[in-house]
């Protein structure tokens, strides 16, 4: 069976002709070459996979692409290219948010999808109150993050660069 | 993963008459697709019912909430009301999987979810619920996260949801379309059923049968509490869960309603142990009788039987601090 399915990907129209066994990651990668988001474990249990489908993070490993017929959906290379990084993308830079750079495109989707949560006032796991504000401690980045897994374990980086992108900071 | 043949429901009859006929329902598709992927399950069709209407949160008519099949666990946390009146259903589902899994996760899909026992996951290796009557090899073998109440001979799996343990503690029920268009609504407590001899049948869900809505009862007011005990403090399932909803008046326990997770095939819930606490006085040796009855028929299988106190502890720390917040 090939299904064909329409993705609207950082603002281009994608066709894709396909076995519905094709996730959204692999349809991604492997039929339209737009590498930057990673593969590391297929099961949901990493994180290098996040892109933001209709505004939000998901891993894409666990999604078939015929699934998203006519989704908006924004990888990594939507984010920012080299030269015109976005704020977070600089704020890894300046704060060695990373060693290897594997887990890096999905950490920066999810933060840059996290922080838009965090604007909408959504609690998490560690807020003391569930109606109250959340302040983005460090213990409230970690928590939120938790879908990210680092494998050379750049998180002091990484919560220092996303507290400095949410701050809009230059530190 | 095997070959499929994909379709899209285009209304609840449409993809209650496809179920009927044999084909996999699929919502947001992150336990199907992981277990598709490892050829654990492997059907032949799947019928994709996220276009369907079912992801709306409405008032019922006596004071409750009716929540859409296919509400994320994302927006089932955040929501206002949730938030506000049902906050341990909002712990439960922040403490369960990551922000991304959240986000695709949804209410006819948790419930459902499969267990994470390695050996179900290992398709090399015998296991019951898996394939029927080739054994059990956990009992002997790595059973850590496995259950220690509600077991059989046959399977000691449990069920690794949080949402469901948090709305079992609410009373909530589910709301189910057959194949044959009738609707009913049962209370999830009827929806697992224990392994016994047949541990491949997990619900009392017929083929072709549609989750279509979970209900909520009116707000139970009081104190909240979903505690989660993990191996790692977050993005993990749970060793041992608590959700609590206890009232205080003139300084005993007027009410509760406590609810366990993985501690059992089914969301667990003993109604002796909230007897033995209503009416008294709190106190240490109170949350002990009510462990003691919690835990009477309690069997470790070795691995696991660390769980047994932890089961203890983590329910006497609840009730502590559930009553602290109360007076
Ligand atoms: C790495 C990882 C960590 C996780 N951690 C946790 C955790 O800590 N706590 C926790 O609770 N969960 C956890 N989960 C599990 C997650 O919550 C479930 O995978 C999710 O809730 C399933 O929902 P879904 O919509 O994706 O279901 P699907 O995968 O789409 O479906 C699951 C099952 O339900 C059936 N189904 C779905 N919707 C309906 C319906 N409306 N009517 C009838 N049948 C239906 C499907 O046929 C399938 O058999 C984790 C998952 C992963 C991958
Ligand atoms: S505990 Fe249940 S799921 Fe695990 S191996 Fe035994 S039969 Fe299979
Ligand atoms: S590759 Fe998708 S979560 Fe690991
Ligand atoms: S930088 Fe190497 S895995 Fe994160």
């Amino acid at each position: 069976m090939s299904l064909h399915t329409t993705l609207w990907i950082n603002g281009e129209t994608y066709a894709l002709d396909a076995d519905p066994r094709t996730t959204l990651l692999d349809a991604i990668r492997d039929h339209f070459n737009l590498t930057g988001s990673k593969k590391g474990c297929d099961h949901g249990q990493c994180g290098a996979c996040t892109m933001i489908v209709n505004g939000r993070r998901i891993n894409s490993c666990l999604t078939l692409a015929c699934m998203h017929d006519g989704d908006e959906i924004t990888t990594i290379e939507g984010l920012g290219q080299p030269g015109a990084m976005s704020a977070l993308q600089e704020a890894f830079v300046r704060h060695d948010g990373f060693q290897c750079g594997y887990c890096t495109p999905g950490q920066v989707c999810s933060a840059t999808a996290m922080l838009e949560e965090v604007s909408q006032g959504w609690p998490s796991h560690v807020s003391e109150d569930l109606e109250g504000p959340a302040p983005l401690s460090e213990a409230e980045i970690s928590e939120r993050m938790s879908g990210n897994l680092c494998r050379c374990s750049a998180y002091p980086g990484i919560v220092n660069a996303i507290r400095d992108a949410a701050e809009g900071g230059t530190t | 993963m095997r070959a499929f043949d994909y379709a899209r429901a285009t209304s609840a009859t449409d993809a209650t008459a496809k179920a009927a006929a044999g084909a996999t329902i699929i919502a947001g598709g992150t336990n199907l697709l992981d277990l598709m992927k490892l050829e654990v399950m492997a059907p032949e069709q799947i019928v994709d019912i996220n276009r369907l209407d079912m992801n709306r949160i409405e008032h019922t008519e006596s004071g409750g909430l009716r929540i859409g099949a296919l509400v994320t666990n994302s927006d089932l946390a955040v929501h206002p009301v949730v938030r506000r009146d049902y906050a341990v259903l909002s712990r439960a589902l922040l403490a369960g999987a990551s922000g991304q899994l959240r986000n695709k996760a949804t209410t006819g899909g948790n419930l459902l979810q499969r267990t994470r026992c390695g050996y179900f996951y290992d398709t090399a290796m015998p296991c019951n619920k898996r394939e029927p009557g080739t054994g059990c090899q956990a009992r002997d073998g790595f059973n850590r996260i496995l259950a220690i109440l509600g077991t059989s001979e046959h399977c000691i799996a449990t069920h690794p949801s949080d949402m469901a343990v948090a709305m079992r503690a609410l009373d909530a029920e589910v709301e189910i379309e057959s194949a044959t268009g009738i609707a009913r609504t049962i209370p999830l407590v009827d929806l697992h059923v224990l392994p016994g001899e047949t541990p491949h049948i997990e619900t009392t869900l017929d083929e072709g049968d549609l989750i279509t809505a979970v209900i909520l009862p009116p707000p139970p007011g009081g104190v909240h509490r979903y505690r989660k005990v993990r191996d790692r403090s977050s993005y993990a399932f749970a060793l041992v869960s608590v959700a609590a909803v206890l009232r205080i008046e003139s300084g005993k326990i007027a009410s509760c309603a406590l609810a366990f997770g993985g501690l059992a095939p089914k969301p667990w819930r003993v109604a002796k142990v909230e007897d033995a606490l209503t009416g008294q006085e709190p106190s240490p040796e109170i949350f002990d009788k009510a462990a003691d009855i919690l835990l009477a028929d309690a069997k470790g299988y070795g691995a696991n039987d660390f769980k047994i106190p932890l089961a203890r502890r983590t329910l006497k720390a609840v009730l502590r601090e559930s009553v602290e917040a109360a007076q």
